[in-house]
């Protein structure tokens, strides 16, 4: 379904990474790794879109991203290394707004059972500002619950998160690769798998 | 549409809300601005009548510049910008709910409060109607501009300083005529209508360009 073909991305004058190709199939996870600075960022904010590469293609389902674009984004769910969160409104406020600019219709009762899920009972109606760090994070992540959208893009969804989220997060990523979604992360933190199957990307040799 | 449009423009009325000290801070400036020049003057009212528009119109291009800065800065520094960038959502009309929110928070209370600041500068009651009205129509072109300098300057270290030489020459058109329809409102009423058309025009075409111009700078400053 996501297709790359040579890719090559620039970050000034140096070359993060070139020639760079995969197709994944619906019900994979792919896991990106290398070090510091060898651009894994930057080639998950390129298979969303907010990154232009300066060679190659990306397509999903046979037709370029760039080309369908909106039709794109409603399919991708992205993930990245700010919350994209407010921390003046609720948890319930955050997830209904990020809902309805996807395009949901979402009862207050799907909002209040993801954020019960995701562990945050009792503080659904807070400011999230007034949460900690690791709280945050599983507002954010509470997203993954409510969202339709058969791929996944999460940049170190795992750092913050304590060992029950972690494991929450790992059923979440498992359950939806499982179901034909396909998920791309960067991560230290090995997710297994009941069904689908497993790529790995190196990046930066 | 129209569902996304709202949800937008709540959100940030909400936050503007629960923060209320910026949206003060706008009305404040405006209002010791414009004071300030009375006392500096003097009391003498035709001086204070011929300077009065241009004073009025020159606070409010400045207090709406001052909060042009947190337009998109605060939503980029969260990740909740690149969210939005990345809904099935077209950009434009986010941003035009943003704009929109922006204005009813820093350019409606100015409009509100023209006549209180008015009445410093011993400007008529037709004067003050009449500023209102030019305030009204002029402070939205303000917002729509202002957004394309805003999101052209996103995250740039000392943005404020560039965002205000890149937008306030943009802003002389809105000065000259809004000042200038209060200005000949002094000699004959009809006689602003010319300025009030203008104004108008240069509303439609901000509506219609700046929200595609400041999506795409957007693009741009979150690559």
């Amino acid at each position: 379904m996501l297709e790359v073909t040579k890719l090559e991305c620039r970050r000034g004058d140096r070359r993060l990474f070139t020639d760079l190709g995969f197709a994944l199939n619906a019900g994979t996870l792919m896991h990106v790794r290398g070090r510091n600075g060898s651009g894994k960022t930057t080639l998950l904010r390129t298979l969303c879109g907010l990154f232009i590469p300066d060679e190659g293609e990306i397509r999903w389902r046979g037709e370029s991203i760039r080309a369908l674009a909106e039709d794109y984004r409603r399919d991708l769910l992205y993930f990245g290394h700010t919350n994209g969160i407010k921390g003046e409104l609720t948890g319930l406020e955050n997830l209904a707004i990020g809902a309805t600019l996807d395009g949901d219709r979402l009862s207050e009762k799907a909002i209040w059972d993801a954020l019960e899920r995701i562990g945050l009972t009792g503080f659904e109606d807070l400011p999230t500002r007034m949460l900690s760090q690791g709280q945050k994070k599983r507002v954010a992540l509470a997203r993954l619950i409510l969202t339709k959208a058969p791929l996944w893009i999460l940049d170190e969804p795992f750092t913050a998160l304590d060992v029950d989220a972690v494991a929450l997060l790992q059923s979440l990523i498992a359950d939806h690769v499982a179901a034909g979604g396909i998920a791309v992360l960067t991560t230290h933190q090995e997710v297994p798998l009941t069904s689908g199957q497993i790529e790995q990307l190196n990046l930066g040799n | 549409m129209l569902r996304v449009f709202w949800c937008i423009l709540s959100r940030d009325l909400t936050l503007a809300m629960r923060r209320r000290t910026d949206v003060l801070t706008t009305l404040f400036f405006f209002v010791i601005v414009v004071s300030l020049f009375p006392l500096g003057v003097g009391t003498e009212s035709k001086a204070l009548q011929i300077i009065g528009p241009g004073v009025v119109w020159v606070a409010a291009l400045l207090a709406s510049m001052l909060a042009l800065e947190r337009l998109f800065a605060a939503d980029y520094e969260d990740g909740t910008l690149e969210q939005m960038l990345l809904t099935a959502q077209p950009l434009s009309l986010l941003v035009l709910a943003k704009v929109t929110a922006h204005w009813i928070l820093t350019g409606l209370p100015l409009v509100l409060i023209a006549p209180l600041v008015g009445m410093q500068f011993q400007l008529t009651d037709n004067a003050i109607i009449i500023m209102m009205l030019a305030l009204l129509v002029g402070t939205p072109i303000l917002s729509l501009i202002g957004a394309i300098g805003a999101a052209l300057t996103l995250g740039l270290r000392g943005g404020g300083i560039l965002l205000s030489l890149l937008i306030l020459p943009l802003y002389i058109p809105i000065l000259v005529y809004g000042s200038g329809a209060v200005e000949v409102s002094r000699i004959a009423l009809a006689d602003t209508q010319p300025y009030f058309a203008l104004l108008g025009a240069f509303l439609l075409v901000a509506l219609i360009f700046a929200p595609v111009a400041s999506s795409a700078a957007l693009k741009i400053s979150l690559e």
